[in-house]
Formats: C-alpha cells, structure tokens, sequence
C-alpha cells in the first residue's frame, strides 16, 4: 500500500509550536508512506491540487493529513481525495491543531506527539476499505414545531417553494409571542398588523397542513424519512364543524377562566377563542373551568352552538405524519420573575410583566388599550420599568443576556407617553443593549424625545405605600439611592428556554444547552442547523432573539431544507455496525444495548441472529463493545483498525527516535 | 442524647443587659415548649460588630471558643436568640470549612475545634423542629385579633448562603409562628430592611430615618404592633421610639415586642417571665383589648 501523508502549517496555529518539517520527514520513515510533505494551508486551493497531483504522481492508495479537527475539514479531504479517483474511506486525518499545538507550548514535545498521531493514522489507513454509500429516497414534506413568527415565516417559504408543510402548534393559535404584542420596535408599527396577514396566509396556503393544540409525541427515523407521531389535544370542540362564529363565547357562564393569551390580565370564558385573529379560528374548551366538566351540568354552548360542534365526550387522539426533514421554532417562555420576593414575588397586583403590559397597551387587550392599573383601574401617572429581571443575574441562575428587553422597554417608555401625555415613566438599567439597525436612535428617542427618565443601577425593592409602590434602588452615576413613587410597576422579565424544551430535544435528538436553548451545529457557521442531519433551528428556541432576526432564521431553515430536498436521493453514512453472521450467536445483548433501536432480530436458518437497520444506526458503536462474541463491527472502526492504531502508540514509536 | 430536643444555649451579652427580656422570655418559652437550653459553660463575647470589622481571624477565635466550649456537650446543636450572635457564630463556623483558615483559629484556641454541631437561632428550632402546627397545639390564650408588623431585621437570613433559614428577601418563619398563636399578621413589606443597627449612638439621624420608616409603614399598613427577633432592631424601635417622633415629627405609640414574648403570652405565661415590663412603649392595652374580646365571645 502507498501512503501519501501531508503536515499542515495552518498558517502560525500549527507551525508556531510544531516543527511540520520534521513531522512530515519522520512520517516518509514509516512503512508504506511512500510520500510526506509539509504544507501551508492543506484546505486551500493550492493546498487540495497539491494533494491530487501528489496522488496521482505517486499513484497513492490513501492520504493522511495531520490539520485541525475533522470535524470541519474531514469532509473536504474526504471530496478531495475522491476527486483523485479514490475511494473517500481511504482518508484519516490527525489532529495537531486542537490535540497538540493549541494546548502545549514546548515544541519538541509537540513535534514528538504531533509524529505519533501521524503513525496512528497511518497504521489506520493500512487496514481501511473502501466504503460505498448506500442511496435511499427522500420524502419531501417538512415538519416545523411551534408556530411563532420563526416557524411561521419558515413553514411559508416552505410551502411557496412548493413542499409539503405539516405544522404542529402547542396552543389553539398561532402567532406566538408576536401575537400578544402591542407595537413593535423600533419602527413601532402594529405587530398585529404585520403578523395577521402571514397568518391567514398560513391557514389559506394549500401546502400547508395545521395542527393547532397539538405536540410531537414520538419522532423515529432518519434525514429523509421521519415518522411523527402527534398529539392532538381534546378542545371538546368538532373543529371541522365549528365555524368560530363566537356564539358559545358569549353565553359561556363560566367566565372566571385563566385568559391565557392575555397574560392573565382579567379572565375569559371556558370555551373560547382566544383572540380575533385567532388562526385557525376555532373555539376550545378549557377543562379545568368549564362546568359541564367539572361538576357535569351547564352544557349552554352545546345548546347554542349553531353547528353542533360541542363534543364534551372529545379525547386525545394522535396522528402520524412522515416527512424528510424539521424545523424546531418553539421560541422561549418568560422568567418566573415571582423568584425576585424583593420584587413582591407575585403579591402585589401593580407590579406586572412587559408582557402583560403589552396585554395593557393593545387595543384589542382586556383593556380596549387602556392603560389602567390591575388593582383598582385607575391610570397610573408614575411608571417604572425595571429592566434585567431574570437576566444578567447569576443569583438566580440566568447569567444571559436576554437580548430585547431594553429595545421592548424603550418601546414601552415610548407608548406610555403616547396614550398617557400626563405620565413620567423611569426606567432601572445595568446597560443599554441596542445594537441593530435604528436601535440606538430608538432608545436615544425615548430619552430625549420622550422624556423617560434612565437611571442606571440595580432596584433593591419595591414595597406597596399607601395606593403606590416605593421602588428603591442605586444610580450608579450619580453615586447616590434612589427612591421613586410608582403607581404602575413593570418588569422588564428576561427569556428563557420554552418549557419541556429539552423533553422535545430528546425526542429529535439534539443538544441544548445548560438552559435548555437548543444548540446549533456550529455558532457562526451553521447556525440553524443542528448536528442531528435534517433537523435545523429558527428563532428564540435556540436563544433569545428578536422578530427581525427570528424571521430571517426562519427563512434561513427553509433554505435549507430546500436545499436538502433539491436532490431526489441522499447518500446514506456507511460508517454502520454490521453483523458478522458466522460469529453471532443470537444473545440479543447488543439490541438492549442500542440507544437508537437499530438492531433487529432475524432468522437466520432456523437460529436467531442479530441484524443491523442500516438506515436507523447512528454509527455510535456501543454495541461492538457489547457483544460477547466481537461479531458485531462499527465499519471504518473495526477492531483490526482500532488496534492498530493502539500497536502504532505502543511500539517503540519514531517519535521516539527523534530524541 | 438526653431529651429529643436538648441544644446548646449561647445567650449572648445583649441578652445579659439590654435585651434581658428576650433572654428571659426565650427561656421561659423553651421550657413550656419542651425544648431544654443547656448554657454554654463559660462562654464569652462573640466580638459583636468591631471585632470581625478588624481581622476575620480573630473574631472566627472568638466564636470558635464558644463553639468549642459546646463540642463535649450531649446537645443536637448550638441555638442563641440574637441574630448578630448567630451571625457571628454561624460566619466563624463556614469560613472554618476552610483548611488554612481553620488551621489559623485553631492555633488560637486550647484546642482544635471540630466544627460540626449545627448552629441556629431558636427561632429556627421553634419553627423547624416544633413547627406552627405543634405550638398552635399548646396555646391557651389565642392572641386574636392583635395586628401585627413581622420584623425580621437585615442579617437573620442574610447572607442566605451562609444563613441557610427562610427567604432572605421575604421571610416567613415568624409570620407563620404568630399566626399560630392566634395573631393577624400584617403584609408588612420591610421585613429585612435595616433598622440603622449600632447608628443608634454614632449617628443618631441615621437611625431615626431608617427605623421611623419602618414603624411609618408598620403603621400603615393597619399593624398595632410591631414583633421582631433581634435586640437591636426592638432597641432602636422601641427605645429610640421618642427620637424617632421627635426627629420625624411622628404620634407613632407603637408597641415592639419579641416573638419570645408573644407566644409565652398565648402560652399563658406570666408576665413577669415575659418581662414585659421591660418594653419602653407600654403594651398593656393591647392586651387588655384581646381580653375584652375573649369574654364578650364567651358570653
Ligand atoms: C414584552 C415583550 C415585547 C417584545 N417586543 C418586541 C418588539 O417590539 N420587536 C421585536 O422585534 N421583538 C419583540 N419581542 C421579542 C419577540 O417576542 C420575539 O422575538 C419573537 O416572539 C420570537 O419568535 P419565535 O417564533 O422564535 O418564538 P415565540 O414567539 O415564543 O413562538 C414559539 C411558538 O412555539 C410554540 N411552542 C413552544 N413549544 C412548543 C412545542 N413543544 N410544540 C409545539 N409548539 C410549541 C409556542 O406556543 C409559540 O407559539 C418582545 C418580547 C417581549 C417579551
Ligand atoms: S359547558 Fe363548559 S364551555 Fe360550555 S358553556 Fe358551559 S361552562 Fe362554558
Ligand atoms: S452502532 Fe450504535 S446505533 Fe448502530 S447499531 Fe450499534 S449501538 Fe446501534
């Protein structure tokens, strides 16, 4: 066998602490290295044709380049060397960037280690085969999870693009935060206005079926072809007869119901729509209030509900979909900012959430865009907004930074004014965050043109005095306590992972972070990709994030799923485990063992044998390190290759004779 | 183990002087309670305010002897009413947990100390190893109908890292203890706010604005009295009650009791084990007003 072997300087990031000279003259030393260089940038242009002559001048069967990481480059070599005419398995890489020049400074040291890793990779590629990929059909519909702005704009651009989009939204509506929204910043135009019409589009667009009140129950499969199971919660309403007329709404006795699209600013009825622009328009049952229910009498709205679409008997059902590809939207929830008892934890009435605020300021709010204070209606004069609560604060674990709530807070400063000209707002800041396009005029607006008055310091405590909240708190600039008279208190709470987020990022099989925001592939490269193939991100649930950009990940995760399905075919990895037959002696240990349920078992001549889905495993390879007998083999990580790799450290090694 | 529960008692100096009442109340409320204090032989100063104001270490030694001094008896832990002596004690014993700092004190002491009874104020043992539910049990004479203010001061549950009792921003403890005696407590919103501790003597004006406001919003919020667990918080209120209306142009005739007193009171204790009148702003009436309520009930 010949081996081509190439030393990467990777500009100074290698060079600087490895002599690649010596490397690559130690390596030309090993048995069937019949060519080393050292080379500049081995990813680069030149860098690649140099790897294709040498190969096709030296008629190499297999190439190693010691570089970075394979993470990013492995598949770049991978295409180079096929390129060259072979097969793409007869290529290994060694990593002296992250494993060795990056960490250690002594550059003998680091040349003697940097030689190892090439004979390790080197006696690899001896016992490597080639490897072909298999080819399986993609099924193109895609799934998009949670109907915020983010998956609305991504389920559009799908569907315009002409596939198959199944929608799953937990509540009864669309249009997620955005919908509860008053104004927007920074051109404060009506979020309603610009968000309703993509939502009509959304229930109008043919390719484009809705599951509202619905979750991902179970997702099996792989990039290509996924089976969802869903969730269809019962609503207690027929929603192919409803016609969303309202009629159940008014005569619903029940009317202290928890009005969750209001932020539970007032109430609602136990059956009910939860706002106008409600997409789709249909009315549920809300289980826990709704009389007939609980105490089995009432039943009016079955009497007045002029289609008959009452169905009290309604229980969970599930659907199943397939689809080739998903797109995770489910955008974030709000601090429990009832932790903060300096605050009240929860127990006074005029101290309330920005959004419940938003609830407050929209014209088709509770208040009809009154601003009137919970506690006994009257409109508040003094305002304060307090910024940074559950963010920017390592006591109660939420160190982040939740990215809008200064922008939102402006904003609010802004339209307090608008529908309050008597009012004076103040605003409790650490730092101002507005780094987008408009951002800092915005906030500047608010200041100058507004009259808002930004005091920059932590508040210590809010306290009720009479009918009005004592806020006390630091301004750091001044060096001084501060003490302000509020009648409205608004907390400007910051962004954390939806719930049961992560219990969703088990089921597709990706990574979250330590607070649940879910992790993209690479966090400047592949930001809304993930490293599970066919599953990508948009929006808040991978971080707080604001409409602009939500919407432009949104259609960034369409783009690729167009992408993905602008082949017919995809390659599937042949780096699976396969089943010795002769060896295996049908235990069953390694189908236990499988985290993914890739191995099934067959019958083999009247005995029991074990079988490997090819399309299901994940090319972990627990099971090879399971089985009894080593009848089970991780192709590409075989025993044989794994060995001797592990015979090239352990022999008296070349680096050694560098001494 | 003796009784199931037998602690350690460090009384503190206060509790010898100015706020022997607290002492003598807690006492008197542990014995009804069952619960046994065994004096710590020969115990000394926890250095207060100056001494961990002037080396850590030295003021550790001081809490550390005490601490010590407690190790060879058959206690479940070390109690002491006073939060400052708390504070004191419980700061020296979690610093300790620190080898070269442990290392320092215990070359200072006659020997090394083990550091691992639990410390607690008997505020906690009431509300922790009794509980509202077992007090409420024993009470005879219901305090119904006395609205009360629950101060709970600035160090009792501060830092919440080291104090390990309650909220630290909203404790509960107390409130739940009166209302278990019959009282209405009040959602008195300064609970840990600072009462201008020592300020008493150096700056005078500093407590004067500082406790006048808690006693304006006690006030305010329809309580007729105030009760608090720490010496210097019922000193400032209660002794420094004239200043303070002085200094405010402020009526305020607002009573200030220990939690220690109340319950002996529902107890049926007598007064003179409570000491009440050791308070500055006479209580009586507001007794006299509970008593008036029980016999029209009662006819
Ligand atoms: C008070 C306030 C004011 C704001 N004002 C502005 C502003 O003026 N301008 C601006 O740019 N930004 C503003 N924002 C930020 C804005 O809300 C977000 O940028 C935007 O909502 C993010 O959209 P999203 O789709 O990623 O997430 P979301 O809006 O959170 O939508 C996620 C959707 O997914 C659904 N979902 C969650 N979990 C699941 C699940 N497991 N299965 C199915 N569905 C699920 C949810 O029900 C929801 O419908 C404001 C935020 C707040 C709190
Ligand atoms: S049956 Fe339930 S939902 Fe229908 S009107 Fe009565 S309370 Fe409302
Ligand atoms: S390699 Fe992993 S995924 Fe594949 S069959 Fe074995 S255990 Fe399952």
């Amino acid at each position: 066998m010949k081996i081509g072997v190439f030393v990467c300087h990777c500009g100074s990031n290698i060079a600087g602490t490895v002599n690649v000279g010596s490397v690559a003259e130690e390596a030309l030393k090993l048995p069937s290295v019949a060519f080393a260089s050292d080379t500049m940038y081995a990813c680069s242009e030149p860098g690649q044709d140099a790897i294709i002559e040498a190969i096709k001048e030296h008629r190499l069967d297999g190439v190693v380049v010691a570089s970075c990481s394979p993470r990013m480059h492995e598949p770049t070599f991978r295409k180079t060397v096929e390129r060259a005419g072979l097969n793409r398995y007869m290529f290994e890489m060694a990593n002296i960037r992250e494993h060795v020049s990056w960490i250690g400074k002594d550059k003998d040291a680091n040349t003697r280690k940097a030689v190892d890793l090439v004979a390790m990779a080197v006696a690899k590629l001896t016992q490597d085969r080639e490897l072909t990929p298999k080819t399986f059909d993609i099924n193109k519909r895609v799934l998009v999870i949670g109907g915020g702005v983010a998956g609305i704009q991504a389920a559009l651009d799908c569907a315009d693009g002409g596939l198959e989009v199944v929608l799953v939204e937990k509540t009864s509506s669309i249009g997620g935060k955005m919908s509860k929204l008053d104004k927007t910043f920074p051109t404060v135009d009506c979020s309603s206005c610009i968000l309703g019409p993509k939502m009509v589009d959304v229930a109008q667009h043919p390719n484009i079926t809705l599951y509202a009140s619905s979750e991902v129950a179970d997702v099996k499969g792989y990039v290509g072809n996924f089976n969802v199971s869903i969730n269809r919660k019962a609503t207690y309403v027929d929603w192919a007869a409803c016609t969303g007329c309202g009629l159940c709404m008014e005569k619903c006795p029940s009317k202290k119901s928890r009005d969750v699209f209001n932020e539970e600013i007032g109430t609602t009825t136990a059956i009910n729509i939860p706002f106008p622009q409600a997409i789709p328009k249909k009315a549920s049952i809300d289980p826990e209030f709704c009389l007939k229910l609980t105490k089995g009498k009432c039943g009016v709205c079955e009497k007045v509900c002029p289609t008959n679409a009452i169905r009290f008997e309604q229980k969970q059902e599930t659907a199943e979909e397939a689809v080739g590809a998903i797109i995770t939207a489910t955008g974030y929830d709000l601090f429990d900012y009832t932790r903060y008892e300096e605050y009240g934890g929860g127990r006074y009435a005029d101290v309330i959430t920005s959004l419940q605020y938003e609830r407050l300021l929209s014209a088709s709010g509770p208040t009809g865009g009154h601003i009137k204070r919970p506690s006994d209606g009257k409109e508040p004069k003094d305002v304060v907004f307090i910024q940074c609560v559950g963010s920017r604060d390592k006591s109660v674990d939420r160190p982040y930074c939740s990215g809008f709530c200064c922008m939102y807070t402006a904003k609010q400063a802004i339209l307090t004014k608008d529908h309050l000209p008597e009012s004076q707002s103040y605003v409790f800041y650490m730092d101002i965050r507005a780094p987008g396009k408009l951002y800092d005029e915005f906030t500047r607006r608010a200041m100058e043109e507004y009259g808002t008055k930004y005091i920059r310091g932590r508040v210590a405590m809010v306290y009720p005095k009479g009918d009005k909240y004592i806020v006390r708190g630091a301004d750091t600039l001044m060096g001084a306590q501060v003490e302000v008279e509020a009648d409205l208190v608004v907390l400007a709470v910051g962004a954390e992972a939806a719930k049961g987020a992560p219990q969703l990022a088990e089921k597709l099989r990706i990574s979250y972070d330590a607070y649940g925001f879910y992790m993209e592939s690479h966090p400047k490269l592949r930001p809304v990709e993930t490293n599970t193939a066919g599953v990508f991100l948009a929006g808040s649930c991978q971080g707080p994030k604001d409409i602009p950009t939500s919407v432009g990940q949104g259609s960034a995760a369409a783009a690729k799923v167009l992408a993905l399905f602008s082949k017919d075919q995809l390659e599937s990895d042949p780096q699976v485990s396969v089943v010795d037959i002769k060896r295996c002696v049908g235990c069953g240990k390694c189908i236990q063992t499988c985290p993914f349920g890739a191995i099934e078992e067959m019958d083999f001549r009247g005995m029991p044998k074990a079988n490997v889905i090819e399309t299901i495993c994940q090319g972990c390879g627990i099971c090879t390190s399971t089985c009894p007998q080593g009848a089970i083999q991780l192709q590409h990580f075989t025993d044989n290759q794994i060995l001797a790799e592990v015979n090239a450290i352990c022999q008296q090694t070349p680096a050694q004779n560098l001494k | 183990m003796s009784s199931s529960l037998t602690f350690a008692y460090y009384p503190g100096c206060s509790g010898q002087g100015t706020s022997i009442e607290y002492d003598k109340s807690t006492r008197a409320v542990c014995k009804a309670l069952g619960i046994e204090l065994v004096d710590i032989p020969d115990w000394s100063c926890c250095g207060s305010s100056p001494a961990h104001t002037v080396d850590h270490i030295l003021s550790a030694a001081l809490s550390a002897r005490n601490i010590l001094q407690a190790e060879d008896m058959d206690v479940q832990g070390i109690i002491t009413p006073c939060p400052s002596c708390l504070t004191n004690l419980k700061v020296a014993s979690h610093r300790m947990r620190d080898e070269q700092f442990k290392e320092k004190v215990d070359d200072l002491l006659n020997e090394p100390c083990r550091n691992d009874l639990p410390i607690m104020s008997v505020l906690q043992v009431i509300y922790e190893k009794l509980g509202p539910k077992a007090l409420a049990a024993k009470v005879t004479n219901p305090l119904k109908g006395l609205k009360l203010a629950p101060y709970y001061g600035c160090i009792m549950n501060r830092p919440p890292e080291v104090m390990d009792f309650d909220d630290c921003e909203n404790p509960v403890a107390m409130d739940h203890l009166m209302e278990a005696v019959g009282a209405e407590v009040m959602p008195f919103p300064l609970k840990v706010e600072c009462c201008g501790a020592s300020f008493g003597v150096a700056r005078n004006d500093v407590v004067t604005k500082l406790s006048g406001k808690l006693l304006d919003v006690a006030a305010d919020c329809g309580a007729a009295a105030m009760v608090t667990a720490c010496p210097l918080c019922q000193m400032n209120l209660d002794m420094r009650q004239d200043q303070i209306n002085r200094a405010n142009k402020s009526s305020h005739k607002m009573a200030v009791f220990y939690y220690t007193q109340l319950i002996g009171k529902a107890l049926g204790l007598s007064d003179a084990s409570l000491m009440l009148d050791k308070l500055c702003v006479d209580p009586g009436h507001l007794f006299r007003e509970i008593e008036t309520a029980r016999t029209a009930d009662a006819v």
